[in-house]
């Protein structure tokens, strides 16, 4: 089998090599016209069936490693590396993304399926499609001279000595969001690939107006979307599975998600400009180039050992690779940018500095400021050690000073932007849409002032305050657009306000289903801010002993041992008791890999609306023969869950089409839009 | 309340926050946490150093335990944190100092962000200006008129939704 994928893979390079050698010929015969000996139309024909054919390849490579993951083929070095018998079966799946090797194989391979879907659905503008579809095809060749020749995932065991058993898939992903989480991820990274290939094969043919932008709209949305769960999927699994009581630590590889995440979102905005009134042409396509770029640089930073992390495949050349593939793609975007500049000049300018335009603008701006700072703080290590010599640690506690600030900018704009009308917005409607947000903001800062923990006398603490007294305006905000709109169809077609409301999103869903992720993000940032009022306390607990946090009391009842065929495990049974009532049983546990050697923490917690009692069995004092248990109580991470919940649900309104525009109401949400 | 009463409320404020500020500063579990979370564990587990949660993690026990005894000497915080400095080298900073070199990492996202925002008021007033200024009927606005009928029509051939 391991011989049939490396043979697939082969064919998948030759595939791809051809699809992109026709489709650039064929372009350019297109391009001068003209007689010629071979149809330009029917060569590109051959290269988009060549990428067609590419996909089954390098899917017959997938299925060839899966295979070789179940059947235990430890004649393949991968396999030795991520897998073992004892591995339950759904993550002997995840073994495919588990190592180096593999993970660029399941990149290459969602790379294909995407290139299969572009296409198979190139009915809109054949000449467009090509073009994307052969930036594609180089795209790929790069990732197939990695995966056959760089990182080849079928390579035989060193020493030829073929072993029993493999040494396991590394328990921090022996959970069940891990077997979730990086595919999300890559469909992200992987997906802004087609956008960027619109945005530069529509470059380069001087594709007329906005269709491209409006061909690659749900393209872009889902890989935001992907790239969105994959995120708070592995939020969620550093905070249930680390057990160091947070969920985002700044990590170099968490930073490396989070830049194309922010570049575009600031894509989502900005083309509406571009879409209703012909603005920021240049600004876009420069975003998405970036988003792109980003996506390849997350990529370097994550393999190529370019900066410390704690979750990073293990150092290698192949960030080399990476470093030359962004030289030559930033290379293509400037010179084809230079050359065909002049075709992105702006149809309209803005009128005001008060309008949703200028909104749009400064929320590109704070997105993209955000960007560069994590940027900054994730590549400053390299840079100190270049000018002093030291490389400098950029941990959490530097990024909580510099990112929230500009966290709290964005929420503003967040609300304040719909509310804004296109073009300007006059002062009469300006006092209408914001006093119901400036009422709440105020009632807030009041309440903040008579709370028995005082927002003054810490950082954190005042930001928290800032931040609900924000969240509490743009939830109004975002709320009322939609209430304003439901009056003004209940008034016109007599429905009740529920029925006007659901009339109202359908009739515009992207429109109502971005404000939802509006408040999706606005439940995120209330449930951010509770981190200023973390607290925990760490004890050795004897049977019989117990220790306090917060309003909780913990009881340990007995320490028990149990083993499976995967791992040992060893956990605390401890009583909880909140104000000495509502008592319920929380095991933490910590796990001890058969395989692996390797120990890993799987944390107990009782989740409610306020908090999270969140409570990490440390493992056992050796000079006591105590166990050690941690509890935090952390404040509103259930808000953060619930926020990204409703955010997919909004980006997945927002890709529904309209429906029900028979009876169209005057527009009356956002004043005078 | 006068100007002189005014000064001297100003005045009893500013006190007050000192006092409470100076109090909190010399509660030593209070400044144990802050510096705790000022500095890294050296295990190699790049965790903040009251974060670091390895089982058997001795480096982390004894940077702790130097941490405590540090804070009995009465040193103050800048002398402790320069103390494992020269024991553990730069890295075991949480975050780069606020001297020197290591002041453009603090200084660099909010100059950037500083200029990015005077840079874009500027563009967007010139902008509004121009717009006020350019003439608004003749050829321009024929162009203009079929740029909004073309971006129509795409919006009805590709089916694309209104927007916000």
């Amino acid at each position: 089998m391991a011989a049939f994928g490396s043979f697939a893979l082969l064919v998948a390079l030759a595939l791809a090599a051809w699809n992109l050698f026709a489709g650039a010929v064929a372009l350019r015969l297109m391009a001068v016209g003209g007689p010629a000996r071979v149809s330009p139309e029917r060569l590109a024909e051959t290269g988009r069936r060549a990428g067609i054919a590419g996909f089954v390849a390098v899917t017959a490579a997938a299925f060839a490693l899966v295979w070789s993951v179940f059947h235990n083929d430890f004649s393949l070095e991968y396999i030795v590396e991520h897998s073992n018998r004892a591995l339950p079966a759904a993550y002997k799946f995840a073994a495919l993304w588990s190592g180096q090797e593999g993970s660029l194989l399941l990149w290459t391979w969602l790379l294909a399926m995407y290139g299969f879907i572009l296409r198979l659905t190139n009915k809109g503008d054949v000449k467009l499609h090509a073009y994307a579809g052969t930036i594609l095809a180089a795209v790929q060749i790069f990732f197939l001279v990695l995966v056959n020749f760089v990182a080849p995932p079928f390579s035989g065991v060193r020493g030829g000595i073929i072993p029993d058993d493999g040494n396991g898939l590394n328990p921090l992903l022996q959970y069940p969001e891990m077997v979730i989480h990086p595919p999300m991820l890559y469909l992200g990274y992987v997906g802004f690939t087609i956008p960027f290939a619109f945005a530069l094969g529509a470059l380069m043919m001087r594709y007329p107006g906005e269709k491209w932008i409006k061909i690659t709209r749900r393209w872009t949305m889902f890989s935001w979307l992907f790239l969105t769960i994959g995120v708070f999927l592995g939020m969620h699994w550093a905070y249930a599975v680390l057990g160091w009581g947070g969920y985002w630590g700044w990590d170099p590889v968490e930073n490396a998600s989070l830049m194309p995440w922010l570049t575009g979102t600031a894509f989502l905005h900005s083309v509406m400009m571009q879409e209703k009134r012909g603005m920021m042409k240049q600004w876009n396509v420069w975003l998405i180039f970036s988003t792109f770029l980003l996506s390849i640089l997350g990529t370097l930073l994550t393999r190529g050992g370019l900066v410390s992390s704690v979750h990073a495949f293990a150092q290698s050349s192949i960030g080399d690779w990476f470093v030359g593939f962004l030289v030559i793609v930033l290379a293509v975007c400037i010179f084809t940018y230079v050359l065909q500049r002049d075709h992105l000049k702006s149809e309209h300018q803005l009128e005001s500095l008060v309008s949703r335009e200028s909104s749009f603008l400064f929320n590109n701006l704070v997105l993209l400021a955000a960007c560069f700072t994590i940027l900054w703080g994730t590549l400053y290590p390299v840079l100190s050690e270049y000018m002093d010599g030291t490389k400098k640690t950029v941990s959490g506690a530097y990024y909580s000073h510099v990112m929230v600030p500009i966290g709290i900018f964005l929420l503003l704009l967040t609300g304040v932007g719909p509310l804004l009308a296109w073009r300007a917005s006059s002062f009469k409607s300006l006092r209408k849409n914001f006093i119901a947000p400036l009422i709440a903001f105020w009632i807030v800062v009041v309440a903040s002032l008579f709370s028995p923990i005082h927002p003054w006398f810490d950082e954190g603490v005042f930001y928290a305050f800032v931040t609900w007294a924000l969240a509490a305006a743009v939830g109004t905000a975002v709320l009322s657009e939609f209430v304003r709109g439901a009056l003004v169809l209940h008034r016109q077609t007599g429905r009740n306000i529920a029925d006007a409301t659901l009339l109202l999103v359908r009739r515009n869903t992207r429109r109502y289903g971005g404000y939802v992720v509006h408040l999706g993000i606005v439940l995120i940032f209330i449930g951010f801010a509770g981190y200023a009022f973390n607290r925990n306390a760490e004890k050795e607990l004897a049977p019989g002993d117990t220790m306090s946090v917060g309003s909780y009391t913990l009881k340990n009842l007995g320490n028990t041992q149990e083993s499976n065929l995967n791992y040992d495990t060893e956990f605390a049974q401890l009583q909880v008791s909140e104000k000495g009532k509502d008592e319920f049983t929380l095991a933490p546990e910590r796990r001890l890999y058969h395989a692996s050697g390797q120990p890993q923490t799987m944390v107990a917690t009782h989740s409610t609306i306020l908090w999270d009692l969140y409570v990490v069995y440390e493992g056992v004092n050796p000079d006591t023969g105590m166990p050690i248990i941690k509890a935090f109580l952390n404040p509103l991470v259930n808000w953060i869950w619930a926020g990204f919940v409703i955010m997919v649900f909004g980006t997945l309104l927002a890709l529904l089409p309209n429906t029900g525009l028979q009876a169209r109401p005057a527009p009356a949400a956002g004043g005078d839009r | 309340m006068n100007s002189s009463q005014l000064r001297r409320f100003a005045l009893a404020m500013v006190v007050a926050v000192a006092v409470i500020v100076g109090l909190g500063a010399t509660d030593t579990a209070g400044r144990f946490n802050d510096l705790g979370h000022k500095m890294m564990c050296t295990c190699g587990c790049a965790q903040v150093l009251l974060e670091c949660n390895h089982v058997g993690c001795t480096t982390s026990t004894q940077m702790r335990a130097e941490l405590q005894n540090q804070l009995a000497t009465g040193n103050n915080d800048s002398l402790i944190l320069q103390s494992f400095v020269q024991r553990y080298g730069a890295t075991v900073l949480a975050a780069p100092g606020t001297s020197g070199f290591d002041l453009i990492a603090w200084i660099m996202p909010f100059a950037v962000s500083l200029l990015a925002l005077i840079g874009t008021v500027y563009l967007v007033r010139n902008w509004a200006r121009q717009t006020r200024l350019a003439p608004t009927g003749g050829a321009r606005l024929e162009t203009l008129n079929a740029q909004d009928e073309m971006r129509e029509r795409i919006r009805r051939e590709t089916g694309a939704d209104e927007g916000e």
